[in-house]
């Protein structure tokens, strides 16, 4: 049982972030556990990433590239990465906390007969080299830490919460290419469409900055000062639920315990109260600042900077001196 | 068509959350219990189809005496019986543990169609329907925000970043569900009078042909090591002002005291 394996999931042919995070953080588990740092590449004509993944740590890159790949299916997926887990036996196995991961490591641990911890935000290694993981759990109002009895120890990483490291653009991997023994009859999940949100937009899971709006925001067309704001400090744009129930904003951008879980270092509230499960969503973001003009918003509560006044005034203030502080 | 339905109950989101020292789980004390929300969609899911093309509706629990509320809750909505896996046995396990015993007692069933939430909003381990899905050796769908039944398939929208896919599979299938497929109905008074009169079998390990070691804690993966309140984040400052001079100061802050721009 040895490697400490961090599936390397591709969106729109390109490594996402969260995978740069998890071998960034496979480095220091490595150190630990004395044992190598590896990515499972899985696609269809990927083979150039492979270069990528070992600037960002990986000593070995599992590839496999086929036709079949192209697409995500938990099917395909899950066999190719079961099969390669029972040939090298990892003893840790990480997935990002992504619409791909979520689907595909609780397929890979169920065929395993494993446990998963899901979304975690911490790892550690304990006395008995074993991984203990951190994760919140009911709304984010409770923390608790878990390890995996049996290997490979599989866990789901939260997005934006690890540290990312530098790139080593000069690193080689050793490239293991995985034979891919898949028929058409392996693959019961078939993709017949993909069908893109409105265009170009910065995934909120992955977001550095995100502004965000709730029913203070009045109407559809009040969100485009938040737009611009977003704009001057290159966020995404999220909402509260109350935001997207009215049908201001799409499903995609809601924030919160029936929405997404971000994590951004900067996290604007912008006409939010700050109910439970839009805390739920954003508490662990590294710096709140909440604009509301109700001081007794529950908002402010969490917010690091809050600013009690009419956000229609406030915001387009914050984007002018954002302009000129970022022009500067 | 026969469709199961996966019921969990919850400690509802308001919640004050407390966890006494040493313990690995919340206390009970004072905590008001309720359906899953995402576990309403997969019920009315389950009751629309069958509305439109005929089937029985079968709800099944793992959880202590109190989930069966839950099982009623849901047997008001329209559900035609229940099944509760009610036993010590069963209880204080993980994702893996829970769809071992949830598998298992699917098998026992006539099932064409497996629906449930997403995630359950208490451990929100987002495991449970998959990994059932796996044991039962069927496919799944997962984070589905609409769903349509073809002769032998499913046609589902699943939620990913940036937009939906459309995943078609073949029937039987897991679909877990997500908020948008639909709008749960409540429980009307009539139906609350008929679901005392619904079948609602307790079920023991051996009723579904399980041994007590592999299900629950003893069957469990996962172990956890502690339970804590997470920190609370350090008291925030309203910065005063009128709007041009709190905005410009909060600018400033970013920039030289949280270092964030
Ligand atoms: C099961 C369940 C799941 C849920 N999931 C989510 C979720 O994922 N995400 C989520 O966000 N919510 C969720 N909710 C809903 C949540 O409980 C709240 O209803 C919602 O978050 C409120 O949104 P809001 O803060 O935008 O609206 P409100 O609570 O109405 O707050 C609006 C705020 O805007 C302020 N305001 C108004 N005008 C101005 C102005 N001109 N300038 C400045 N401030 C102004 C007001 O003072 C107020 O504080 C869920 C609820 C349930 C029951």
């Amino acid at each position: 049982m040895s490697g400490i394996w961090v599936f390397a999931e591709l969106r729109d042919g390109k490594i996402i972030k969260v995978v740069n995070e998890m071998l960034n953080a496979g480095k220091g588990i490595s150190a630990k556990l004395g044992e190598n740092v590896a990515a499972v590449l899985l696609g269809s004509g990927v083979e150039s990433l492979a270069k990528d993944l070992a600037g960002m740590g990986a000593k070995t890159v599992y590839l496999a590239d086929d036709a079949k790949l192209k697409a995500y299916t938990p099917d395909a997926y899950a066999k190719v990465v079961v099969d390669l887990v029972k040939q090298h036996q990892p003893s840790v196995l990480l997935f990002g906390n992504s619409a791909v991961g979520k689907d595909l490591a609780p397929t890979v641990a169920a065929k395993l007969g494993v446990g998963l911890a899901s979304d975690c935000t911490g790892v550690e290694v304990n006395d008995q080299k074993k991984l203990v993981f951190t994760r919140p759990v009911y709304s984010a109002k409770a923390v608790i830490k878990v390890f995996c009895r049996d290997n490979p120890q599989m866990a789901t990483i939260r997005p934006n919460v690890l540290p990312p490291g530098e790139l080593d653009a000069g690193a080689s991997p050793e490239v293991a290419k995985a034979p891919v023994a898949l028929s058409d009859s392996d693959i019961r999940t078939i993709v017949r469409d993909v069908v893109k949100s409105a265009g170009g937009k910065i995934e909120l899971t992955e977001a550095n900055v995100i502004v965000a709006g709730g029913r203070g925001m009045k109407g559809p067309d009040e969100f485009k000062i938040i737009e611009e704001l977003a704009n001057v400090l290159g966020a995404a744009v999220g909402a509260s639920r109350a935001a997207v129930d009215a049908g201001w904003r799409d499903h995609h951008d809601q924030v919160g315990q029936t929405g997404k879980v971000v994590n951004p270092s900067l996290y604007i509230a912008c006409g939010i109260s700050g109910s439970i499960q839009h805390l739920a969503g954003m508490k662990t973001s590294k710096v709140i600042v909440a604009v509301n003009k109700d001081p007794e918003a529950p908002i402010f509560k969490v917010a690091n900077y809050g600013i009690v006044g009419d956000l229609f005034k406030v915001v387009p203030i914050m984007t002018r001196e954002f302009k000129s502080m970022l022009a500067q | 068509m026969k469709i199961v339905v996966l019921v969990k109950q919850v400690p509802d989101t308001e919640t004050k959350v407390q966890v006494k020292p040493g313990e690995t789980a919340i206390s009970t004390d004072g905590v008001t219990y309720v359906i899953n929300p995402y576990d309403e969609f997969a019920i009315e899911e389950a009751l629309r189809i069958k509305e439109a093309k005929g089937g029985e509706v079968t709800l099944i629990s793992l959880g202590w005496d109190k989930a069966a509320e839950a099982l009623r809750t849901g047997l008001a909505m329209g559900a035609d019986k229940a099944v509760h896996l009610n036993d010590p046995a069963f209880l204080g396990g993980d994702a893996h543990a829970t769809a071992v015993a949830l598998a298992k007692a699917v098998k026992k069933m006539e099932c064409d169609l497996l629906l449930c939430g997403k995630q359950g909003i208490d451990y929100d381990n987002h495991q449970v329907g998959v990994r059932v899905a796996e044991l039962l050796g069927v496919p799944h769908v997962a984070v589905v925000t609409k769903l349509e039944l073809q002769d032998g398939k499913a046609v589902a929208h699943r939620e990913i970043e940036g937009g939906s896919e459309v995943v078609e599979v073949p029937l039987p299938a897991v679909i877990t569900c997500q908020k948008g497929l639909n709008e749960p109905r409540y429980a009307s008074l009539k139906g609350i009078m008929q679901a005392k009169k619904k079948p609602l079998a307790a079920q023991k390990p051996a009723d579904i042909d399980a041994s007590a070691g592999e299900v629950g804690k003893a069957g469990a993966k996962l172990e956890v090591v502690s339970m804590s309140m997470p920190p609370d984040r350090p008291a925030g400052r309203i910065v005063p002002g009128e709007p041009e001079d709190a905005a410009k100061e909060v600018v400033k802050l970013l920039r030289n005291e949280a270092k964030v721009i």
